[in-house]
C-alpha cells in the first residue's frame, strides 16, 4: 500500500485530435510500464473501432509507477475519459475520481471547442489542471501564443507548461514531473467506513464482472462483502488489485485514495453500475458518494437480422453486449416487414451506432434497423397515458386527447461568431431559446431547450458542420412537454410499412414526408410494375413518389455457350430475391431500407 | 464450328479470338478436320445443319473454310444448312461462289449498324457501302439466305439513326436479321468505358427495340425469338436447335456442347485445343426448367403438346397460374395451346422467368 502522499489520480482532457491517447502512450513508455515490445499504437483505446475513430468510448484506467525528481517513486494512475457527449455521464464520473487533470492543447490549433468544455467540467469536480502544449514538432507549431491563449481564455498559468511532443516523445518527461508537483495528493481517510465509486465496470468471461474504482475512504480486501449502495446488491469480494497496461496485478488490500479494481463474481454490469458507490456490509457508509443517476436509455429503435435465421444468433450477441454495457436495453419485437426483432434503448445515436457496428462486427450479423424515436407520452382521451417508444404502437388518433414529448437543456458552447448560425439550427429545431452568456470574449454559452427527438438523429453532425467544429455541445434531459404529434405511415404499392412509420411534429411532417418519398423513389430499383409510394398521416396522403417501371432486362443473346450461363444467372436471381425485402407486392433490397432509415445525411 | 481468329479485336466483344499467322491457320484447320471425323465417325446419325462462326471465320480465306466444309460433308444430311459468318471487309464474289461451290448456303454477317459514325463507334474498320458490296456479291454468287447482325442500344443510337439502319437491311432484301441489344461484357473496352460512352438509357434501348420488331415485321421479317427475325422459312434451323433445347456438338475452343445429356466445351485456349485436349463437363443438361427457359425465348413460346411428348406432363399448373398474372399485366399469353411471351415481355425476360421458373 502506498503512502498517499505519493499517490497522483489524474484524467487527461482535450479537444479531439489534439493528442490524448498519443501523450497516454508515451507516459506508458516513459513509466517503462509497457515494455516497448509490446506497445502498440494507443495501447488505452483497446476497442477495435475505439481504435479506428480514434474515439475512446468506455473510461479505463492504469497505474503507472514514476521515479520523480525528487528521488522518492509515485504511484500515478491515469484514468482515460470517453470522448463524446452520449458518454457525457462516464467522463464525469471519471473526472470525479481524480484530484487533476492534464489539459493538453495543441501547439498549432490553440483552444478549441472541446478543451473548453473539458476544462469546464474539470473545473466542476474542483481538479486541479496541468496544462500542456503538444505537437510542438508540427511546422506550423506556435507554443507561446498558445500558451498565451490558454492564459487568457482559460485562466491557467503557463508559464511552467510543458511544451512537448507526444509524438516524438520530446519534453513528456516534464509532463510527469508537472503530474506530481501540481495534482494534490489525495486525503487519508483509511479509518472512515468504505466508500468507493464505480467510475467503469467491464465483463470478463472468467472473472465476472470487473469494477473499477476509486477508494474515497476506507479499505477493501479479499473476503469482505461488498455492497453497492444504490442498489443494495451485495457480493463477496474475490480479488482486489490495481490495473496495469497489459495486465491485472493483484493486491491485499485497496485503500482511501487508490484506483483499483474488484472482482466478485458479479454476473452483469449492470449490478455495478458506472457512478454507484460501493461500501461493506459489515461496516456500511451512512452517505453514498454525490452524483449517482441510473443511466436510462433515452433513444430506441428496432433492429432485425437481415436474414431471419439469424435472429437468435442477435439475441444471443445483444445478451453478451449487454453483459458490458448497462444502459443498453432490449426486448424482443415484431415487424409485418422486418420479422422478428428487438426493441433496443440506447444513450443517445453515438452509442446506437456503436452497438451497430459491434453487432455487425463483433458478431457478424447483418441487421436493419428502424427510424430512432423517443418515449412519447400520450394523453388519452378516456384519461389513460400510454408511453410509446415504438411508432406502431401510436394509438388511434381520434382516441387521443393530447400527446407530450421529452425536452433537453441543452449548453452549446462556440465562438461569438457562430451563434448566428447556431440560432438558426436551434430554430430548425423547434428549440426555445433560454440564455446566452458570455464565458469570456471567444467564447459564450447558448442555452436553449430542445425536444429531445430534434437532437436525436444528427444534431450533432449539424452543429460541427455549421461551426466548423468549434461548437460543443452537452444536455440534460428536462420535463416532458406537450407537443402536436403526428405518426407518418409509409405505403408501397398501397401496402403500410410499418417498419418505416414514424412519430413527428406536425409541422415538420410535410417537408420530411416528401423526403422519405424522395429517398424511396431513389432507392427502391424498378421492377416490372410502377410501384406508387406515398406517405400519409391516418388516411390522409401527403406526399407521393412513383418508381417507374424497369422496361429492360434481357439476355439478348442466347446461343450454345451462353445456355449454362444463363441457368446460372436464373439461379441468381431467384437467389437475389431471397435478400429482397418484401413488402406485400414490392420488392426492397437491403440497401434501399438503410438509405431510407439514414434520411438525414444532408 | 468455332474459327478463334480475328483480324482485331471490337471494343463490345468477349467471345474468344486471337490474331495468329497464317501457319497456326493451317495447322488449326488439320486439327479441326481430325475432330471432326473423329467425333462424328462414332456417331451412326447425320447432322442437319453446320455453323461455322467465330470469331471471324472469313479471315481464314475460301479454300481452309472449304477444307472444313468438305471434311463435315460425309457426316451432313443432304439438305443441311451450312452456315459461315463473314467479315464483309474484301470479300468478293469468287469467294463466294467458292464457298457456295462445296456447299455453303446460308452467310451471316455482321452489319451491327448502317451509320457510318456508330460503326466507327464500335470499331468497325468498314462503311456501310462495303456491307451492301459483301451482301450483293453473296447474291450474285447464287446464295439467297443471308444474315446480317444489327445492334441496338450502341453509343449515340437514336431512333432515326436506328431506322436508317434497318431500311438498309430491307433495301437490300435480306431475308434474317439478328437485332442483340448491346450488352456491357466485362473486360472489354466498352464495359471500361461504359460512362464515356453516351450510350442511350434503359427506356431508350426499350423502345429501340420495340421500334426494330415492328419496323421488321411491317416488312414481312417475322419475329420468331428475342433477338431475331426472318421471313418465313428463313428462321436459321441451326440456331433453333439451341432454343429447342437440342443436342449439337461444338469444336474449337471455347466452343460449347450439348450431347448425350451432358453439357461440355473446351477451354478458351488455342494452344491447349492444338493439342488435343478433353472438352471440360459443365453438368447435365436438358430438364425441363432449362427447356422451359430456352423454349420462351421464342414467339412460338412453350408449348403443352411438345412438353408432353418430351417430359411425359404438361406445363406444370404453378407455371400456368403465374402466367396468368404477367399476361394480365401483358408481358405473356396464356391459352390452351400454351405459354408465350409478348415483346413488353421478352423485354423483362430474365425477371419474369425468374419469377415463374
Amino acid at each position: 500500500m502506498a503512502k498517499k502522499e505519493f499517490i497522483r489520480n489524474f484524467s487527461i482532457i482535450a479537444h479531439i485530435d489534439h493528442g490524448k491517447s498519443t501523450l497516454a502512450d508515451r507516459l506508458l513508455e516513459l513509466t517503462e510500464t509497457v515494455a516497448k515490445r509490446d506497445m502498440q499504437e494507443q495501447l488505452l483505446d483497446n476497442m477495435d473501432l475505439e481504435r479506428e475513430r480514434g474515439i475512446t468510448i468506455k473510461a479505463h484506467a492504469v497505474k503507472l509507477d514514476y521515479k520523480a525528481l525528487d528521488g522518492n517513486i509515485y504511484n500515478l494512475n491515469l484514468i482515460d475519459t470517453p470522448g463524446h457527449v452520449d458518454f457525457n455521464y462516464e467522463v464525469s464520473r471519471s473526472l470525479a475520481a481524480c484530484e487533476g487533470a492534464v489539459l493538453i492543447v495543441d501547439a498549432s490549433q490553440g483552444v478549441e471547442a472541446q478543451t473548453l468544455a473539458n476544462t469546464y467540467l474539470a473545473l466542476d469536480h474542483d481538479l486541479e489542471l496541468v496544462p500542456v502544449i503538444n505537437k510542438i514538432d508540427l511546422p506550423a507549431a506556435d507554443p507561446e501564443r498558445v500558451a498565451k491563449e490558454v492564459e487568457d481564455i482559460i485562466g491557467l498559468d503557463c508559464s511552467e507548461a510543458p511544451k512537448v511532443s507526444a509524438k516524438t516523445g520530446e519534453n513528456v518527461e516534464k509532463v510527469l514531473e508537472s503530474i506530481v508537483k501540481l495534482v494534490p495528493p489525495p486525503e487519508n481517510n483509511d479509518d472512515k467506513p468504505l466508500r468507493a465509486l464505480v467510475f467503469d465496470s467491464v465483463y470478463d468471461s472468467y472473472k465476472g464482472v470487473i469494477v473499477y474504482v476509486r477508494v474515497v475512504d476506507g479499505q477493501i480486501k479479499a473476503g469482505d462483502t461488498m455492497r453497492m449502495m444504490a442498489t443494495g446488491a451485495e457480493f463477496t469480494v474475490v480479488e482486489v488489485g490495481y490495473m496495469r497496461p497489459t495486465f491485472m496485478e493483484k493486491t491485499d488490500v485497496l485503500s482511501s485514495g487508490e484506483v483499483g479494481y474488484i472482482t466478485a463474481s458479479i454476473k452483469t454490469v449492470g449490478d455495478a453500475r458506472v457512478g454507484d458507490t460501493v461500501t461493506t456490509a459489515e461496516n456500511p457508509a451512512d452517505e453514498a458518494l454525490p452524483g449517482y443517476r441510473k443511466v436510462n436509455p433515452m433513444v430506441f429503435c428496432g433492429v432485425y437480422p437481415a436474414d431471419g435465421a439469424d435472429y437468435e444468433a442477435l439475441r444471443d450477441a445483444l445478451e453478451k453486449l449487454q453483459l458490458n454495457d448497462a444502459a443498453l436495453s432490449f426486448e424482443p419485437e415484431t415487424s409485418g416487414a422486418l420479422g422478428f426483432g428487438f426493441r433496443c434503448g440506447f444513450l443517445g445515436l453515438l452509442h446506437l451506432e456503436i452497438i451497430q457496428e459491434r453487432l455487425e462486427r463483433e458478431y457478424n450479423l447483418d441487421l436493419v434497423t428502424t427510424v430512432p424515436s423517443v418515449i412519447y407520452k400520450i394523453h388519452l382521451t378516456n384519461g389513460e397515458m400510454v408511453e410509446i417508444d415504438n411508432p406502431s404502437h401510436y394509438p388511434d388518433p381520434a382516441t387521443i386527447d393530447y400527446a407530450e414529448e421529452p425536452t433537453v437543456e441543452a449548453h452549446i458552447y462556440a465562438p461569438p461568431s457562430y451563434v448566428g448560425q447556431i440560432m438558426d439550427l436551434c430554430q430548425d429545431r423547434r428549440g426555445v431559446y433560454v440564455g446566452m452568456t458570455y464565458l469570456d470574449a471567444d467564447r459564450v454559452d447558448l442555452h436553449y431547450k430542445l425536444p429531445l427527438n430534434e437532437i436525436i438523429y444528427d444534431f450533432f453532425d449539424a452543429l460541427k458542420s455549421r461551426t466548423r467544429g468549434y461548437a460543443s455541445f452537452d444536455y440534460e434531459l428536462a420535463d416532458y412537454q406537450r407537443s402536436s404529434l403526428v405518426k407518418l405511415d409509409v405505403l408501397l404499392n398501397g401496402d403500410t410499412i410499418d417498419a418505416l412509420s414514424f412519430i413527428i411534429h406536425s409541422d415538420k411532417a410535410y417537408g420530411r414526408a416528401r423526403k422519405i418519398a424522395e429517398k424511396l423513389k431513389d432507392n427502391i430499383p424498378r421492377q416490372m410494375f410502377e410501384i406508387p409510394v406515398q406517405i400519409a398521416v391516418g388516411s390522409k396522403v401527403i406526399a407521393r413518389e412513383t418508381v417507374k417501371a424497369m422496361r429492360k432486362d434481357v439476355l439478348a443473346k442466347c446461343y450454345g455457350g451462353d445456355i449454362t450461363r444463363k441457368k446460372k444467372l436464373l439461379e441468381k436471381q431467384k437467389e437475389g430475391k431471397k435478400r429482397m425485402r418484401q413488402f406485400g407486392t414490392v420488392e426492397v433490397p437491403q440497401e434501399a431500407f438503410m438509405a431510407v432509415l439514414k434520411l438525414d445525411d444532408e | 464450328m468455332h474459327i478463334p481468329f480475328c483480324r482485331s479485336k471490337c471494343p463490345y466483344c468477349d467471345f474468344y479470338s486471337v490474331r495468329a499467322d497464317e501457319s497456326v491457320k493451317t495447322q488449326y484447320v488439320n486439327t479441326l478436320k481430325n475432330r471432326i471425323s473423329a467425333e462424328m465417325s462414332t456417331s451412326d446419325c447425320k447432322a442437319d445443319t453446320l455453323y461455322i462462326g467465330g470469331g471471324t471465320p472469313s479471315v481464314l480465306g475460301s479454300e481452309n473454310l472449304c477444307e472444313i466444309v468438305k471434311s463435315a460433308s460425309p457426316f451432313l444430311s443432304p439438305n443441311a444448312e451450312i452456315t459461315v459468318e463473314c467479315n464483309p471487309f474484301g470479300l468478293s464474289e469468287d469467294f463466294f461462289k467458292i464457298l457456295a461451290f462445296y456447299g455453303v448456303n446460308r452467310i451471316s454477317m455482321g452489319l451491327q449498324s448502317a451509320n457510318d459514325r456508330e460503326r466507327r463507334a464500335l470499331g468497325r474498320l468498314s462503311d456501310s457501302e462495303t456491307v451492301k458490296q459483301a451482301v450483293l456479291n453473296v447474291q450474285s454468287a447464287g446464295i439467297s439466305n443471308i444474315s446480317l447482325d444489327v445492334m441496338l442500344g450502341i453509343p449515340r443510337q437514336t431512333e432515326k439513326s436506328l431506322s436508317e439502319t434497318l431500311d438498309f437491311c430491307l433495301s437490300l432484301g435480306v431475308p434474317h436479321i439478328s437485332a442483340y441489344i448491346l450488352k456491357l461484357e466485362e473486360g472489354t473496352v466498352f464495359y471500361n468505358r461504359q460512362n464515356s460512352l453516351s450510350l442511350p438509357d434503359d427506356d431508350a434501348v426499350a423502345d429501340l427495340y420495340l421500334q426494330t420488331c415492328e419496323t421488321l415485321e411491317r416488312n414481312g421479317i417475322m419475329q420468331y425469338e428475342i433477338s431475331n427475325f426472318a421471313k418465313c422459312g428463313y428462321e436459321s434451323r441451326h440456331n433453333l436447335k439451341y432454343w429447342n433445347c437440342e443436342e449439337y456438338l461444338g469444336l474449337g475452343p471455347a466452343a460449347h456442347s450439348f450431347l448425350g445429356g451432358k453439357r461440355f466445351y473446351f477451354e478458351r485456349d488455342l494452344n491447349a485445343f492444338l493439342n488435343d485436349s478433353n472438352p471440360i463437363s459443365d453438368g447435365d443438361g436438358g430438364d425441363f426448367t432449362e427447356y422451359a427457359m430456352l423454349r420462351l425465348r421464342l414467339t412460338k413460346g412453350l408449348l403443352n403438346s411438345e412438353t408432353e411428348n418430351r417430359f411425359g406432363h404438361k406445363i406444370p399448373e404453378e407455371i400456368i397460374k403465374k402466367s396468368a398474372f404477367f399476361a394480365d399485366k401483358g408481358f405473356m399469353e396464356s391459352d390452351e395451346r400454351g405459354i408465350r411471351l409478348t415483346r413488353n415481355g421478352f423485354l423483362l425476360s430474365n425477371s419474369i422467368l425468374a419469377e415463374i421458373l
